[in-house]
């Protein structure tokens, strides 16, 4: 009943959901914070350059900003961010993607961590003297950043099921895989079952966990 | 202006605000500059990519309006099936007995930890093989099989949280007053849940709007993305002229759904008859769906 699976390579199709979704992770959270610091600062030309980028990267579907990057900037514009084999290109393009998305709701997790914090908190902090940095890292921060694990979880969750966007543009992930083996096989059931099992392993755990850290860190108002 | 993480400026502050914004208006301008560059080098802004657009009507009747009118039948039929489904499942998950709290708390879980796209995928072999959904239809059904299957757990989780967000008083006073646990939740809790919940649910629809370009890209269904695909094959490759126009439909139907969803919130908050509970797209935590596709 299983013997089909020897002629596909399901874990490979998976450790490449894995790959996308760490990459795209650290390149959103890097991208996410910046943004999320343009948000908040005291410029309003950043401020506003952060929210407009939020309010339209959040309404484009995914899939419009994936095909995007393969049609328009790697065939029209021959931009193929320094890859040369059609694989390498696109698994790229999908981590580019993924990341410019992405990145727009980190931003908005890490602004709704600041915004739990009381401004009492922060003018207590002026009052008994603290300096801009003090107030910063010693009591604004600490409190944002752990206000914040749980919907940066709800993001990372997101962005491992996202992952499989990237079937649009041929990058060899788990669900162009799942096409591919229901076109030649007639396991329908046994197969959907074997791929939704892997996304569950891969989601449940890090919801779980992270869920726990995050109460466990948040601060109780 | 003030806020937790700044004082109120002074006039050092302020000179060094305006340095600033130089600074980081001059970087945009380099970016946009160096963009405009790339796509003026490839002739990608020459009125002939970009005048379909604007003179005549084919563009839009033959291919923009058709996609746009698909996209918006897949969500509407998706979130229709999906929220009674919702509601049911939601309420399933605060029942008292285990038999049918914890087999709806199972299914609700596996299918918000499942991809929409596996989904769909399933849905389409599914219709071919079981069914016999003529092939020209069945792009449309396993996008929606797809759609309700996820949203309805998401929709769940919202009806529950809403539910839950309701002071306790609430089935209190009207179990004190002798009303059934049925009478307590169809006369009591949901309307006023539902009430509360409106806002989430909308901003839910933004993300089913979003996720039936999935099936356009994926599974040949001709809504707005591939008939965009089509459109940009038929002008000769102008695929970043067709993009950008798609593109601006999108955010403007969405941003329309998002000021609505807000506007509802406002005012629901404001108004004096709910007991005031509101819940959000931010709020339904465990949910991530307003982050999917």
């Amino acid at each position: 009943m299983f013997d089909f699976l020897e002629d596909y390579d399901l874990l490979g199709a998976f450790w490449t959901t894995v790959q996308l979704t760490l990459l795209s992770a650290v390149g959103s959270l890097i991208w996410g914070t910046l943004l999320a610091a343009m948000r908040v600062s005291p410029v309003p030309l950043m401020r506003g350059f952060g929210t407009a980028y939020v309010n339209i990267v959040r309404n484009i579907p995914l899939t419009v900003i994936i095909l995007f990057a393969s049609l328009g900037l790697s065939q029209t514009l021959s931009i193929n961010l320094g890859a040369d084999d059609f694989d390498s290109i696109n698994f790229r393009l999908a981590v580019l993607g993924l990341i410019v998305y992405t990145a727009a709701f980190v931003c908005e997790a890490l602004r709704s961590g600041i915004n739990t914090v009381p401004v009492g908190q922060a003018e207590a902090a002026r009052a008994i003297g603290l300096s801009f940095g003090q107030v910063l890292t010693l009591v604004v921060l600490p409190q944002a950043f752990r206000s914040s694990v749980t919907p940066l979880a709800n993001v990372l969750i997101a962005l491992t099921k996202n992952t499989t966007v990237a079937a649009a543009i041929g990058v060899a992930e788990a669900a162009l895989l799942m096409k591919e083996m229901i076109e030649n096989e007639a396991q329908l059931l046994l197969i959907s079952a074997i791929i939704a099992v892997g996304f569950v392993i891969l989601t449940l755990p890090t919801g779980l966990i992270l869920g726990w850290v995050g109460k466990k860190v948040a601060v109780k108002r | 202006m003030s806020s937790v993480l700044y004082d109120a400026q002074g006039p050092r502050a302020k000179r060094r605000n305006v340095l600033l914004t130089v600074v980081f208006l001059v970087l945009v301008a380099l970016l946009l500059w160096w963009v405009i560059g790339i796509l003026w080098d490839k002739g990608q802004l020459d009125w002939a990519k970009w005048e379909m657009f604007f003179t005549g009507s084919e563009a839009w009747t033959t291919y923009i309006l058709p996609g746009l009118w698909s996209t918006l039948k897949a969500a509407a039929l998706s979130v229709i099936i999906a929220l009674p489904l919702g509601a049911v499942f939601g309420i399933a998950r605060l029942s008292d007995h285990a038999w049918v709290r914890v087999p709806a708390g199972v299914v609700v879980e596996f299918f918000r930890s499942i991809p929409v796209l596996v989904l769909m995928i399933f849905g389409l072999a599914l219709f071919a093989e079981y069914t016999s959904v003529s092939s020209d239809d069945r792009p449309l059904y396993a996008v929606v099989t797809g759609l309700v299957l996820y949203n309805a757990s998401v929709l769940a989780e919202i009806v529950r949280a809403g539910i839950l967000t309701l002071p306790k008083g609430q089935s209190e006073a009207a179990m004190a007053i002798g009303l059934r646990k049925g009478q307590v939740m169809r006369l009591v809790l949901l309307p006023q849940a539902v009430t509360a919940m409106l806002p989430a649910i909308v901003s839910q629809l933004v993300v089913i709007v979003k996720d039936t370009a999935l099936g356009g890209a994926v599974l040949t269904y001709s809504e707005l993305l591939s008939s965009a695909n089509t459109m940009s094959g038929f002008y000769g490759a102008n695929t970043i002229a067709s993009y950008t126009v798609i593109a601006v439909i999108y955010i403007a139907l969405n941003f329309a759904l998002t000021s609505f969803a807000s506007w509802l919130e406002r005012r629901l908050r404001q108004g004096k008859k709910s007991t005031g509970a509101v819940l959000t797209a931010d709020d339904n935590q465990p949910n991530a769906g307003a982050v999917a596709a």
